[in-house]
């Protein structure tokens, strides 16, 4: 755990470093594209005296000055797999963002959607010292929190405190200063495998980038694409990505819950492209340009040409109707969103003062998508786009950045997590008293 | 159809369809995937870095000049070659007649100091002006006795012109056998060949006297009504005065107030006709009690009356 609480603190080291110097690249690896954007923190925000959220939630102390899209390579459900594709594909997203920002960029945070995460609820009481509760208590209470064993492979990504409680008041943000007994910290412990981890740390070091923090799609998109009232009150955000699609659970501003379903929409462009006997490009194609959930009378009429290049005159002039298509991509979107609300079930959502179900995503585009999830997630469904940033071109504004646009607002405005609070000091004496020990044993 | 007819054009062109199709798309491809090398997105990284930036816009063209011309001067015949030329070009805008100085000339300064001056300032004419040092031969021509101070100015038209002020002699000092013609300040103008030959200064002597010709010549006016009879005044011992008029008179005049005391004798002489008595010495050195010593004649001719009065009365 030590480790993890020193490489997270190392990263948290960087991105001040990279604060100071004004200039970092979050960077969005996703499975049918890569996009990067280099921000630059010069607002008035940025030397703004007091302390807390600043106005615009801390959006107004950077601008986007560099934005960037790639194809992306060797990656499938959102994780790397072909290993230098993906890193050729990171420095063309990379080297046009510099050039768009006429700025060299070293530090990068980076976000992705697969690796499996997981959610884990944790909980963890301490009796007050003396009756106020100080810094170190905070820690104390985080470091007493029962930690699962999540098994060797898996990293923690994200273990925020979400809920605070002295003696019979719950519902806490903040319980420094405050009298009482005993105090008690729910935590939110996001985990995945580490092999995806350590693939993205790799590729991103042979870019000669230094890594400055990692965030998980699901929570970024969901910062970006919930509005406050719906963070606070209770919703999910599902980011239909290209290769896997994230669910994140907010209520009281804090993420509480977050899965990843391993269909998107490539598997939508795989089935047509099965489907109809046509290459993964024109059906890709095909699916932006005439793609829908919902047939209609007139979409039998609609012909569409699929076309091919095999010189088999009969081959190349097919056609099909968009009643068709729409018969091949709907049972696809259908499973994605009834998985989708496996996870939810499976994760209490129906238990939330509110519903909301935001969908977002490069996938959240689809044509009657919103009218298909209201069947299948309930009826409180809205599509939703990212906030707006300044500085962001209009290309990048549309859902399918996202967790891009959502890493930038983690970017400038992080969310406490366990390692920034101080490692309480009684953990230390006794660790290395055991090394010393350790140390004698194997010298004489 | 018209996809169909496109494709028959092509087949025109390019022979083999299968051939054709299969290079566009490969060329496609190539166009889809922008990735650049390691070495491009490096190179790429470093030319955003400020500071390389700044070095190649800078360092580079300035380490190339100066590389170039330590270089070339590396060679002495070059660097020779070089500085012989300069040397010309200087000489060639040096001698132009504008800048050429023809001729001299000297205001202020009597004939004689005129060929002192000259003297003093051997130039061949006609000279470039840049060649002349006009503060060393200011330096030169002031250290002269005779001049009080010198202005040289290059005119225009090459005339050099050397504004002389004289130092004007005041009085003549006497030092053993040799006199010297004295300014205000006791700066020596000249020598005086004999006394006679400028009767209208007047004459001092003594050691030290030229330190204080001021208070020397307030004594003279101040001796005003004594004219005929003074010859000269005498430092003693560098700190008081002493007034000689014929006859080897002598007024010996404190070290202060010198000037108020000789007044007071001068006084004493227009009531009663002092210094027309047969005394040799007025000493008023301690001004409170003025002494006469009178001459050895005199003293035994007043003890000679003395003592015929005497005899009178007994």
């Amino acid at each position: 755990m030590t480790d993890l609480y020193t490489s997270q603190r190392a990263m948290r080291r960087m991105r001040k470093q990279a604060m100071d110097r004004g200039v970092v690249a979050v960077l969005d690896v996703g499975t049918s594209k890569i996009a990067c954007l280099v921000l630059r923190f010069d607002g008035p925000e940025k030397f703004r005296a007091s302390e807390g959220v600043g106005s615009l939630a801390g959006q107004s102390s950077f601008r986007v000055i560099g934005a960037a899209t790639t194809r992306s390579r060797g990656v499938h459900f959102g994780e790397i797999d072909t290993m230098q594709e993906t890193e050729r594909a990171i420095r063309t997203a990379v080297q046009a963002a510099q050039k768009m920002g006429n700025v060299r960029v070293d530090h990068v945070i980076a976000t992705f959607a697969g690796a499996r995460p997981r959610s884990y609820g944790l909980d963890g009481q301490i009796e007050l010292a003396d009756n106020a509760v100080t810094d170190g208590d905070v820690a104390r209470v985080l470091a007493a929190c029962t930690v699962p064993d999540f098994g060797d492979a898996r990293e923690v990504l994200h273990a925020q405190p979400v809920n605070f409680a002295i003696d019979h008041r719950s519902g806490l943000a903040d319980p420094r200063g405050q009298m009482g007994n005993r105090l008690a910290a729910d935590m939110h412990l996001l985990t995945v495998d580490r092999s995806v981890l350590e693939n993205l740390l790799y590729c991103i070091k042979r870019c000669d980038l230094e890594l400055a923090g990692v965030a998980s799609s699901a929570y970024v998109s969901g910062i970006s694409a919930l509005v406050e009232d719906e963070q606070e009150l209770g919703s999910a955000c599902i980011d239909l990505g290209g290769g896997a699609t994230g669910i994140s659970i907010f209520i009281k501003k804090h993420m509480i819950y977050a899965d990843s379903v391993r269909i998107g929409g490539e598997h939508i462009s795989l089935d047509i492209s099965k489907g109809l006997q046509i290459p993964l490009a024109t059906a890709e194609r095909i699916k932006t340009f005439y793609g829908g959930v919902v047939a209609t009378g007139m979409d039998d009429r609609e012909i569409i040409e699929i076309g091919g290049d095999t010189g088999d005159w009969e081959h190349d002039r097919r056609t099909v109707s968009r009643a068709e298509l729409i018969g091949i991509m709907r049972p696809r979107v259908e499973e994605i969103l009834e998985e989708v609300r496996t996870r939810l079930d499976a994760a209490g959502f129906d238990h939330l003062p509110a519903q909301q179900i935001v969908l977002t995503g490069g996938g959240s585009q689809i044509p009657g998508l919103d009218g298909l999830a209201s069947r299948i997630l309930g009826q409180q469904v809205r599509l939703g786009r990212p906030l707006r940033v300044q500085g962001l071109p209009q290309a990048a504004t549309g859902p399918a950045f996202a967790s891009a646009v959502g890493l930038c607002l983690f970017a400038a405005h992080p969310q406490d997590e366990w390692w920034d609070f101080d490692i309480p000091a009684d953990g230390y004496p006794a660790r290395s008293f055991k090394r010393a020990v350790k140390w004698f044993k194997e010298n004489w | 159809m018209r996809s169909l007819i496109r494709r028959g054009k092509q087949n025109s062109e390019a022979g083999s369809p299968a051939n054709a199709s299969s290079r566009k798309r490969r060329k496609s491809r190539a166009a889809h995937d922008p990735a650049p090398s390691r070495l491009s997105y490096r190179l790429s990284r470093l030319w955003l870095t400020p500071s390389f930036r700044r070095m190649l816009r800078l360092g580079v063209p300035l380490a190339l000049v100066s590389g170039a011309a330590v270089f070339w001067f590396h060679d002495a015949t070059r660097r020779q070659a070089v500085t012989d030329r300069v040397a010309e070009i200087r000489r060639t805008i040096e001698e132009r007649p504008e800048f050429m100085v023809r001729m001299m000339a000297i205001d202020g300064a009597t004939p004689k100091l005129g060929q002192a001056v000259r003297g003093l300032v051997p130039l061949n004419f006609p000279i470039s002006s840049f060649d002349l040092d006009l503060e060393e031969m200011r330096t030169r021509i002031e250290r002269l006795d005779a001049v009080a101070r010198a202005q040289i100015r290059v005119r225009p038209g090459g005339l050099l012109h050397i504004q002389v002020t004289e130092r004007v002699p005041e009085v003549i000092w006497r030092v053993g056998d040799a006199l010297y013609l004295l300014d205000r300040e006791g700066h020596p103008v000249d020598r005086l060949d004999t006394r006679t030959d400028r009767p209208d200064l007047p004459l001092m002597a003594g050691v030290g006297a030229h330190e204080q010709v001021v208070e020397a010549l307030d004594l003279f006016s101040a001796a005003d009504p004594l004219e005929d009879r003074l010859r000269g005044v005498v430092r003693v011992g560098e700190r008081r005065w002493d007034v000689v008029l014929d006859r080897e008179q002598r007024i010996m005049l404190p070290e202060a107030g010198a000037v108020a005391a000789l007044e007071r004798v001068i006084a004493l002489d227009q009531a009663q006709d002092m210094l027309g008595r047969d005394l040799s010495t007025v000493d008023i050195r301690n001004p409170a009690r003025p002494t006469l010593r009178l001459t050895d004649f005199a003293v035994s001719e007043m003890r000679r009356m003395q003592s015929l009065q005497v005899g009178a009365y007994r």
